[in-house]
């Protein structure tokens, strides 16, 4: 059985965000609001024609509820599988299955945050482990310092590579008007910034910002009569096998080694085509660590790749061109903002910061503390 | 202990020990598997666990330093010897080397007993 028959069944023709950065006098739900109602319009259909919703939110035990009652909507179908801030990775996985099946014809893909605004600090639902909570761990960052401190003791890695990291995100956020943290910074900002979790500072921390995102998602064949340029699905996998970092078999390797494969066997692309790496940087290991597990350096070799702006702009690999967690926006889930980033990329409408000839893109979402990984290939029409 | 033990699911049981002053470990005798945290089946489908004490050695497998303004101290993941992970501090130190040897001892807090570890001092047993 083969799932290739997925390649390009689905296309995004409608995609927006919300109050990215700061948005002080709404909530969660306004935001995602106005974030949907923009997708909505941006695919040129109305509301009413959503019929399959998919949703996860931080601070929404029953996101698909919360949201249909929200817009109006009566979905026959609905999915609200939380695998933190890969959800929507996989959701886009999900929704393709609902419209090929023909369990649904409009799918709407969402995510709203406030919590900049609501307190300044990353909201979660995410619940104690009881075999931690005597170490007084401060997750997410205590998760990603040990892995950082793992690679570093395996393979060498520098505080100095991570902070090639934070800045080659920030040199994009330059150029995207949109990114929350923009301006000049330097390596010595970096590595001389507040130690929090050793060996990790504020900043190698993504953002603490608001902000929503919403997608529209229909069958190809529907998606040629709309009046913006698709965005096709071509493949998508996921791969967890754990939730506390404790469980995590080896801190160095994460998996995306099996999801990245996975997405990229089902779109037959393979990293040397892909024009655009999106990456889920909620930390700087995590665009480390990703590079290797996806495939575009040799397992340890991540730091030694992000040196000399090689993923900054102007460099060889064009790496999260929207600034990324780090500097563009973090709204406590991000992984649909990897999948706005992609969009405007593959559609030519990323300005300053376009890239040329981006046909195909890589969404990589992670989940937890390194737990769940999600990868997502989108395409333009050319690739089809 | 063991009779009482069998009414409660494994967490409580491990805890149950942890206030006797025992860190208990599970092992399954038909995969050879060790098993932390406790639970109710092995990685690869054993379900026949026992409770077996630690030897209480380890390894550093990596470690991270919390700084907050209140104070500091350090996150572990400790290798037992007996081939499983979990999480701990090494409260008598600031931080330490990953691949360092370390001893398990419990220690009582506010919230209740708790495995710690401690350095071993080179050329020590």
């Amino acid at each position: 059985m083969s799932h290739h028959n997925l390649r390009g069944k689905t296309a995004i023709v409608g995609m927006a965000t919300a109050g990215v950065g700061e948005a002080p006098g709404f909530s969660a739900m306004e935001l995602l609001g106005q974030a949907a109602v923009a997708a909505v319009a941006d695919a040129g259909l109305k509301l009413q024609d959503i019929d399959g919703v998919f949703a996860a939110t931080s601070s929404h035990a029953f996101p698909t509820m919360s949201v249909v009652e929200y817009l109006g909507l009566k979905p026959k179908f609905f999915d609200g599988t939380n695998v933190g801030g890969s959800s929507f990775e996989m959701h886009l996985l999900q929704a393709t299955l609902a419209l090929e099946a023909g369990l649904c014809d409009v799918a709407l893909i969402c995510y709203g945050s406030n919590q900049r605004t609501a307190g300044g600090r990353l909201v979660s639902m995410s619940e104690p482990q009881w075999h931690e909570t005597a170490y007084k761990p401060r997750h997410p960052i205590t998760a990603y310092a040990l892995a950082t401190s793992r690679h570093m003791a395996q393979f060498g890695t520098k505080r100095e590579q991570l902070a090639d990291v934070a800045l080659a995100a920030r040199g994009w956020a330059n150029l995207n008007p949109e990114a929350f943290a923009r301006g000049p910074l330097t390596k010595d900002q970096v590595l001389s910034a507040r130690m929090i979790s050793d060996p990790l500072t504020a900043a190698d921390c993504c953002l603490v910002t608001d902000g929503a995102a919403a997608c529209i998602l229909v069958r190809a064949d529907r998606a040629r009569d709309l009046p913006g340029k698709p965005v096709y699905f071509l493949g998508a996998g996921g791969a967890n096998y754990h939730r506390s970092i404790v469980a995590m078999p080896d801190l160095t390797t994460t998996a995306a080694a099996e999801s990245g494969p996975r997405a990229m066997q089902m779109a037959g692309v393979t990293q040397a085509d892909l024009d655009l790496v999106m990456l889920y940087d909620a930390f700087t290991i995590n665009t480390i660590l990703f590079l290797e597990d996806l495939g575009f350096c040799p397992k340890g070799e991540g730091g030694r790749f992000v040196e000399g702006g090689r993923i900054a702009p102007g460099g060889e690999l064009a790496v999260n061109t929207n600034g990324g967690g780090l500097s563009c926006v973090h709204p406590g889930m991000y992984g649909l903002f990897l999948i706005a980033e992609a969009v405007a990329q593959i559609r030519g409408d990323a300005g300053a910061r376009q890239i040329a000839e981006c046909n195909l893109a890589l969404c990589h979402g992670n989940g937890g503390t390194l737990s769940s990984q999600c990868t997502a290939i989108l395409g333009s029409e050319a690739v089809l | 202990m063991d009779t009482e033990a069998k009414a409660v699911g494994p967490q409580a049981v491990y805890e149950r020990y942890l206030a006797e002053g025992r860190f208990m470990i599970q092992h399954a005798p038909s995969t050879g598997e060790y098993v932390f945290w406790p639970r109710v089946v092995t990685p690869r489908g054993a379900t026949d666990l026992t409770w077996v004490a630690v030897r209480g050695t380890g390894t550093v497998y990596a470690i991270t330093v919390n700084r907050a303004r209140h104070g500091a101290w350090n996150v572990a993941l400790i290798d037992l010897d007996e081939g499983v992970r979990m999480m701990s501090s090494l409260p008598a130190v600031e931080t330490a080397s990953i691949g360092a040897r370390v001893k398990a001892r419990i220690e009582a807090t506010e919230e209740g007993p708790r495995v710690v570890f401690d350095l071993i001092e080179e050329g020590a047993a």
